[in-house]
């Protein structure tokens, strides 16, 4: 800064340049044109979600994405494309909305508490400038006025000026004002439960299979989600049994999964029906029956005459439930006599599980739910199973690394159909009894904090949305003037047809003997 | 007969009855020359000429005279009234056949939606607010979705278990009615768009050709505008609450209020495209003259919602069958 013999340009100091900056920036982003573009970016930001696999939704389906587009996928991940619901621009813009919302949504409530206390208008004094104006014939009668009005709710001022002009000013629909104020407001609450749902709620999901209890923590879960503030060790304590799983078919379609659990939380037991659409709440942590399919149950009996027996849940692959899993006999290669491992002595087998098999159509793959005539098509493995090395792999088929590699040997040529009670023979002399097949069930546990915050936000919603669309605002003036003459008048606040008519039966019922005129014939269509 | 051939044979009956009463509206479109004459003359005339002198204005050039052109189109309504009742009772005869509500797949959902925009056609022409001889649009484009039905016509059978709920009752049937109305919300939107554009090419002198021509008998411009702004703030709140319906049902059903399946996700575009379209009829000349535009954009996205979303993305929507 060095001193200049000129005086001063009268340049604004930066904080006020700043601050005049900052409120031209507020009022744009809070005009309603703004919120209308970004209402629409919202919508438009929207429609990724849906042509792309969410992880959110389905992780598989997005790791699947991945093995079919190796190139574009990365690219697309950058993007968020696979989260596009938690990505920062879809954030971006409905938290620009939110601030959009609150800023108009203050001012407003301002001006409409202020409204709703002052005083109603006078009207001009030319009231035939009005689109409503007639001229009444003396005699309508002012304490008879304030009464109509007053009964039909009409809000009214009385004015009396001193050249003996009274003139009473009525107004009527300020719930439209209220009611819209109501429900954007409601979409900020919405839009807060929201959010504690996703910083508070947490979810897992279990397969169950019948006769099966699992208690509730995170490692007993085959998938799980907790919010950000949700504490691992404070998940509510609870066992749950599945006792009897029931699903009935019509015409080859489900029609009703019924479940029978039992459970047990600090010392207490309960039993409940379990069915789709009637969830079971336990203390607040709701247990949904979201899913279903067949276990198979084998026995395996190696080379040494050691037996195990294995149930092991299928997942479903078409409608049919034709499904799809894997048998792994990683003790296979212990020999119990010498105590030695032949780590190529492992044994595994892809499965298909047929429901209901009919060998006369000449497929594999049959078309009926039901568990008419199972049969197990079977492929042995033997060799390495690869699970030695940690990685986590799909427990419903063989590691393909390893068939790749040559580290697993296929046993049989062709695929081996068996039914319930045949056994399958390997070359190790092993083999493989199709024991039977059971249910499972897929249970989803979901505990969410931010739901009932989200259901009053949508109630709150609703109620506001009808009387901001429905309600109409208008007023209504009436005025005796100095010469005897009484004329009113009438103008609407918002476009609604049919304002003549009101308030032609208000002048009808203040003055009697007024005969509204007879409505043109063919307005509208004037040349 | 079965049930379900009943209740087939009651769905062609209304698609035959429809298009005849479609034919009917057209002759009393294109033949009745009274409405917009009879103005003309009152202009003329000064406001209290006797209406039917224009009749004869041009009489020959037209081989249907206006008063039987007027009968088709009392005959159209009649045709419409039966064909709507055709359709009632071939769902009444579902449910009476299937034992349950006939909201079960998409065939029955569109079927539904075909329903509620007659009716709301139907209620229209009753109370007065639209003239008669629009029916033909009505028709049309209720027939349009009649016709997409069929595309993916289902057996009538059991329904899957998530849908075994009476949630199904008020979710299922706010959307439809929703779906209906702003059908004809739509068709609204599309014949104001129409109309403007014939007054622009009027006041600017230049000559109407054959696709604008059928402009000239529908009512102002205006008007047209006004009611299609109605329908759609009458649909609106339908709309919201079948959405909030809908996350009801799927917190019960699925374990959460709402997943971003993509039924919900174009549902909450629909939704959003209709609030915008609410904004931008109020707020200032320019957006009020894009916003019929918004509202078609709007039932666009309602039908790519119905149809690809349940035949090409897979969700907790797709059910059984379609
Ligand atoms: C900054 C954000 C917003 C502003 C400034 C705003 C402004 C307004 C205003 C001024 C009205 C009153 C129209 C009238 O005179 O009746 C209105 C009505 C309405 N708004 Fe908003 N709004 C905003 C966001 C939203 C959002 C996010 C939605 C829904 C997604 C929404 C839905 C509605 C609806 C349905 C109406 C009723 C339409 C009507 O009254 O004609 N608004 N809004």
């Amino acid at each position: 800064m060095t001193a200049t013999l000129a005086p001063p340009p009268r340049k604004p100091k930066p904080a006020k340049r700043l601050r005049s900056f900052a409120r031209r920036w507020w009022h744009q982003l809070t005009s309603m044109r703004t919120a209308l573009l970004l209402l629409l970016a919202l919508a438009l930001a929207a429609i990724p979600g849906s042509t792309f696999p969410q992880r959110s939704i389905s992780a598989v389906e997005v790791t699947d994405y991945f093995a079919e587009h190796p190139d574009l996928a990365p690219w697309l991940d950058r993007l968020w494309a696979f989260d596009v619901y938690t990505s920062p621009w879809f954030s971006a813009i409905y938290l620009l909305l939110m601030v959009s919302l609150v800023g108009c949504i203050i001012p407003r409530l301002g001006v409409h508490w202020k409204a709703l206390r002052a005083k109603v208008p006078d009207a001009p004094k030319r009231m035939s400038i009005l689109p409503y104006h007639r001229e009444v014939a003396p005699g309508a009668n002012q304490s008879l006025a304030r009464a109509v009005l007053k009964q039909r709710r009409w809000r009214t001022t009385v004015r009396e000026a001193e050249d003996g002009t009274v003139t009473i000013a009525a107004e009527k629909g300020q719930l439209r004002e209220t009611g819209n104020l109501l429900f954007h407001t409601s979409i900020i609450f919405m839009l807060v439960g929201v959010a504690v749902g996703s910083l508070m709620s947490w979810y897992g999901n279990r397969i169950l299979s019948e006769d099966k209890t699992y208690c509730n923590n995170l490692q007993q879960y085959d998938e799980y989600g907790l919010g950000a503030w949700v504490d691992e060790t404070s998940l509510p304590q609870f066992c749950l049994t599945l006792d009897d799983f029931d699903a009935e078919f019509t015409n080859g379609g489900p029609t009703a999964y019924d479940a029978d659990v039992s459970y047990e939380t600090g010392g207490e037991t309960g039993d409940y029906h379990l069915e789709v659409n009637y969830p079971l709440n336990i203390d607040g942590t709701n247990v949904f029956l979201i899913g279903h399919g067949y276990t198979a149950v084998v026995t395996y009996t190696d080379r040494y005459g050691q037996t195990q027996t294995l149930h092991q849940e299928f997942l479903a692959m078409d409608a049919a439930l034709n499904s799809e899993g894997a048998f792994k006999f990683p003790d296979a290669n212990y020999n119990p006599e010498t105590g030695a491992v032949d780590d190529d002595a492992e044994v595994g087998f892809d499965a298909v599980l047929v429901p209901t098999y009919d060998d006369s159509t000449g497929m594999l793959i049959g078309s009926d739910p039901e568990l008419n005539n199972p049969v197990l098509a079977l492929t042995a493995y033997i060799g390495d199973l690869g699970l030695a090395d940690g990685r986590p792999e799909s427990v419903y088929s063989v590691n393909e690394a390893q068939i790749a590699s040559g580290a697993l040997q296929q046993d049989n040529d062709e695929v081996e159909v068996i039914g319930v009670g045949d056994t399958m023979r390997l070359t190790d002399g092993s083999s493989l009894t199709f024991d039977g097949v059971e249910q499972y069930a897929v249970l989803q546990v979901r505990h969410d904090p931010g739901g009932p915050i989200v259901l009053a936000g949508a109630l709150l919603l609703l109620g506001g949305l009808l009387p901001a669309l429905a309600v109409r605002r208008r007023r209504y003036w009436i005025r005796w003037n100095p010469d005897g003459t009484v004329e009113t008048a009438g103008l609407n606040r918002n476009d609604y047809d049919g304002l003549d008519e009101e308030c032609d039966a208000l002048t009808a019922e203040i003055a009697p003997g007024f005969e509204p005129p007879q409505p043109e014939p063919d307005q509208g269509s004037k040349p | 007969m079965t049930g379900a051939e009943a209740a087939n044979a009651l769905f062609v009956a209304t698609i035959l009855t429809y298009a005849a009463a479609m034919f009917a509206y057209a002759v009393e479109y294109a033949f009745d020359k009274r409405a917009p004459k009879r103005a003309k003359a009152l202009a003329a005339v000064g406001a209290s000429g006797e209406s039917d002198a224009a009749e004869s204005e041009s009489p020959g050039e037209a081989p249907i005279s206006p008063a039987a052109a007027r009968g088709a189109g009392r005959l159209g309504l009649i045709l419409t009234f039966l064909g709507t009742a055709a359709l009632a009772a071939s769902i009444v005869t579902r449910v009476i056949y299937t034992g349950r509500w006939p909201w079960g797949n998409m065939f029955e959902y569109t079927v539904g939606v075909a329903l509620a925009g007659m009716v709301t056609w139907l209620v229209l022409v009753s109370r007065g607010t639209v003239p008669r001889r629009l029916g033909l649009f009505a028709a049309f484009a209720v027939t349009m979705v009649l016709g997409t039905s069929v595309r993916v016509y289902t057996e009538a059978g059991p329904l899957v278990p998530a849908l075994d709920s009476y949630w199904i009752i008020i979710h299922v049937t706010a959307a439809i009615a929703a779906s209906g109305i702003l059908l004809i919300g739509c068709v609204f939107a599309i014949l104001h768009l129409i109309k403007r554009r014939y007054d622009r090419q009027v006041s600017d002198g230049k000559p109407i050709r054959f696709p604008l021509s059928i402009a000239e008998r529908l009512p102002d411009a205006t008007a047209l505008e006004r009611l299609t702004f109605k329908i759609h703030v009458f649909a609106f709140p339908l709309l919201t609450f079948g959405i909030f319906a809908g996350s009801v049902w799927a917190h019960f059903a699925w374990g959460r209020y709402w997943a971003w399946d993509p039924k919900e996700v174009w549902a909450f575009i629909a939704w959003v495209v209709y609030a915008a379209y609410l904004h931008a009829r109020v707020s200032g000349r320019s957006a009020k003259v894009n916003a019929p535009w918004i509202a078609i954009l709007g039932y666009a996205v309602m039908l790519f919602n119905l149809t690809a979303v349940n035949l090409i993305f897979s969700g907790l929507h797709s059910y059984a069958g379609v």
